[in-house]
């Protein structure tokens, strides 16, 4: 010993003995687990075996969930007292915990996430959020929304893939808390960890109806978004469905929150604490492979300190651990579907095709499974497509800037406007620039910290609404006086 | 000397060079360091740490009650860690006040541990309280006697109060004594520096000033080697030798207790610095306790259990 240099790390893959993954699955209606009729495979995205048939949810489905979420609101979840209903919730919260281990295994298998991301941060947050939720359920009137606040009964969730769990609890939470029932439906490609849900709801003795899930794709989207026994509709997912969900609800009384798209700017100052920088733009863009709204896909970097930036980049890309998402040191997993990647693939080459310089972390890629190579594009414009198009994947546009005010003029010339980052040990500077960036989440030399307590939601095409926080909660109510 | 080209020596260019350096976010370096610790290192990468980890020891007793003979049962230990076992690395030195750097240097040479070093605290450890005139001294009589590396402390005083160059005045003269026979360690005692900043900014000075090896703490303070202070301190030398192309030695010290948080200082340097910065040579950890719970750690990987702590020595 003592000669070799590398420390390499063993395989430490965490179990997957720990689930039961059923052949099959139907919807989770009225309080129990209904037969579907067609079914559609889902997949690990790290290896393509098949997991699980999902079932595709049609107009017979659908009617029967919001029936049945009509059911339990109107003859106990409305009728409940606030107490009574967060005692529900923190039962809920309470039993994620207990089962974290087991959420966990099952998001990374279903969604290629890391083992590392969904043990530490979405199922943990996806507790916290039923936990902060579940105290507001009896204090509704304190919530600075008014004292005659009702809900708006049955709530049509749609979710998306990149954070199927915790995007179900940023829905289902406050929707309970409030005094609604819901109807959700998970995304086509990772379904499992919501089924896990339904299971939760029955060990928890949640009233029958008071949640419903039904799997399916964009035609049982749609099928609850034109319900008309629906009275809101919550969506997060791509602004181009957002619009098309816009359009549908515009003539009707539904309640609407849309949380769309983002191609956040991460603003770095000369001034910056250069390697904590470094580690947000990589947590910014390769935190979830890049799956995630308020990605910090925009570098915009003071053309001062660029190349000494760009170096430390490069050499903490190199580092990243590209692989088995069950592998306990993994940093980067699988891109959750062929059909992203290749989405990921086309936009990147449209980088390449317009003259920006393609730069990715030199890494092994498993041969089976949909993956991505941590990437940055420098020299890029404010009129390239990876400037402008979210790209959804671990792939960085890098952009300069002379002065601070050039800086804000480029994070904010974009259609969306759901995060920005700003690094400077400079307080008045980072103020400032908080001030004049349009977008809903500002972060202050951190990235993509996410909290229940705090509202998140976008200008412009990100989105309508905020989810999370008072803001959150509000959406969930009508009769809402605003202070 | 030059300085490696950064600063003339004189106060006006220590200064200059100083401010070009970037600040530290304390929650981003926290947090940093936070991630890597869950970095779950098993089997046969946990084997190769432990005993990397035994070579990169620095064997230490720095208590008023030493004596020759406990200082020379350190040194048995020091040379064969385990003596059932032929396999285990010797340690990279023992580290010891000045007055016993003779009795190790001949203990250690008597039983056949040549290749393990003497380190001597110096100036005026653990304090750094003297006059330069008694630092000098206690430098020099250390490097008479036989040490090989001067673990010295900075003038912390001084350095909080800004008086950055005579800190700076400080190592050059320390390190002109160890010239080519010792090696130079320097102290900052981070738990008295209190602020990341302050930590890199002790670390480029101390470099620029002709440090061999930067370390943390004295073992008499707490906080001492926290992973988000080691880790300050690897990506100053991986900034460094990105400047200069020369590579300095980082050596936790004080509170890395067992296997475990060896273990993380290990990923921390594979991950910061990089691969090159994980031998003996570029890497120590001080302590006393550790040595004994890798040593168990080694054993139980070995025969999959774990042994009663009697199978290890107590020196």
């Amino acid at each position: 010993m003592g000669e070799k240099l590398s420390f390499e790390y063993a395989p430490a893959p965490e179990s997957r003995a720990i689930v039961s993954i059923k052949p099959k699955y139907g919807h989770f209606i009225g309080g129990k687990f209904v037969a579907g009729n067609k079914h559609f495979p889902t997949i690990n995205p790290a290896t393509e075996e098949v997991l699980s048939q999902i079932s595709l949810a049609g107009k017979s489905e659908v009617d029967a969930a919001v029936k049945a979420a009509r059911k339990a609101y109107s003859s106990t979840w409305s009728k409940m007292s606030g107490k009574e209903r967060g005692k529900y919730l923190f039962r809920i919260a309470r039993i994620m915990q207990e089962r974290s281990r087991e959420f966990a295994v099952l998001e990374s298998l279903d969604n290629g996430k890391p083992i590392r991301e969904s043990r530490d941060v979405d199922v943990p947050l996806a507790a916290a959020h039923f936990f902060y939720h579940a105290g507001w359920a009896d204090k509704l009137e304190f919530a600075g929304l008014g004292t005659s606040t009702k809900p708006h009964g049955v709530a049509g969730q749609i979710i998306p893939w990149n954070f199927p769990l915790l995007m179900l609890a940023w829905k289902v939470a406050p929707a309970l808390a409030a005094g609604n029932t819901v109807v959700l439906k998970p995304a086509e490609t990772t379904s499992l960890t919501a089924l896990l849900f339904a299971e939760v709801c029955q060990q928890a003795e949640l009233p029958a109806g008071v949640v419903n899930i039904v799997t399916g794709d964009g035609s049982t989207g749609s099928l609850i978004v034109n319900h008309p026994g629906i009275d809101k509709i919550a969506f997060t997912g791509s602004t181009e469905v957002g619009k098309i969900i816009a359009r549908a609800v515009a003539p009707t009384n539904k309640s609407v929150t849309l949380e769309l798209g983002g191609k956040a700017a991460n603003i770095v100052f000369e001034d910056a604490a250069i390697d904590e920088a470094v580690e947000g733009i990589v947590n910014g863009i390769f935190f979830n492979q890049g799956h995630v709204c308020c990605a910090g896909s925009r570098l915009i970097v003071q053309e001062s300190i660029t190349e000494e930036l760009l170096e430390k980049l490069k050499n903490r890309m190199a580092k990243i651990r590209v692989g088995d998402p069950l592998d306990k040191n993994t940093d980067l997993g699988a891109i959750n579907s062929k059909e992203q990647l290749l989405k990921i693939r086309e936009l990147s080459a449209t980088g390449d095709s317009e003259g920006a310089e393609r730069w990715s972390a030199p890494c092994d890629l498993p041969s089976k499974g949909f993956w991505f190579a941590p990437t940055i594009f420098t020299g890029v414009t404010q009129s390239h497509r990876i400037a402008r198009e979210e790209i959804f994947g671990p792939v960085l546009s890098v952009l300069t800037f002379r002065t601070p005010q050039e800086a804000i003029d480029k994070a904010n010339n974009t259609p969306f406007g759901l995060s920005a980052g700003v690094w400077s040990e400079k307080g008045s500077k980072v103020l400032w620039a908080s001030q004049q960036l349009r977008a809903g989440v500002i972060w202050a030399n951190t990235f993509n910290k996410f909290d229940p307590t705090s509202p998140f939601g976008g200008y412009k095409e990100s989105g309508w609404g905020r989810e999370g926080g008072r803001h959150g909660l509000s959406a969930y109510l009508k009769g809402v006086s605003h202070e | 000397m030059s300085f490696y080209g950064l600063v003339d020596g004189s106060e006006a260019s220590l200064k200059k060079y100083l401010s070009t350096l970037s600040g530290v976010d304390q929650v981003g370096a926290d947090a940093r360091a936070a991630m890597l610790a869950t970095r779950s290192i098993k089997t046969s990468s946990k084997r190769w740490a432990i005993d990397t980890a035994i070579s990169m020891v620095d064997l230490t007793t720095l208590e008023g009650a030493d004596t020759a003979g406990k200082v020379k049962a350190l040194c048995t230990k020091a040379v064969r860690p385990d003596p059932t076992d032929a396999s285990v690395p010797s340690v990279g030195a023992v580290c010891v006040y000045n007055d016993m750097v003779g009795i190790a240097r001949t203990h250690l040479d008597l039983i056949g541990g040549q290749h393990v070093g003497v380190a001597a605290v110096s100036t005026a450890f653990p304090s750094g309280r003297a006059s330069m005139a008694v630092k000098i001294q206690d430098t020099q009589d250390a490097i008479d006697a036989g040490a090989s590396e001067i673990d010295m402390v900075i003038d912390r005083g001084a350095f909080l109060s800004g008086r950055y160059i005579e800190v700076f005045d400080e190592i050059v003269t320390i390190k002109e004594i160890c010239g080519t026979r010792a090696h130079l360690k320097v102290i900052f005692e981070t738990g008295e520096l209190v602020t990341y900043d302050n930590v890199r900014k002790a670390s480029f000075l101390a470099m620029a000033a002709g440090a061999d090896f930067i370390k943390t703490s004295t073992g008499k303070v707490a906080p001492a080697a926290t992973p988000p202070v080691v880790l300050v301190m690897l990506e100053a030398v991986r900034d460094f030798y990105a400047m200069t192309q020369v590579r300095i030695g980082v050596k936790p010290a004080g509170g890395i207790r067992n296997t475990k948080d060896a273990i993380k200082q290990l990923v921390l340097v594979n991950e910061t610095a990089g691969p090159e910065w994980l031998t003996p040579t570029h890497f120590r950890i001080g302590a006393s306790a550790l040595l004994n719970d890798l040593l168990m750690q080694r054993m139980k990987m070995d025969d999959g259990y774990y042994a009663s702590p009697q199978y290890v020595t107590v020196d």
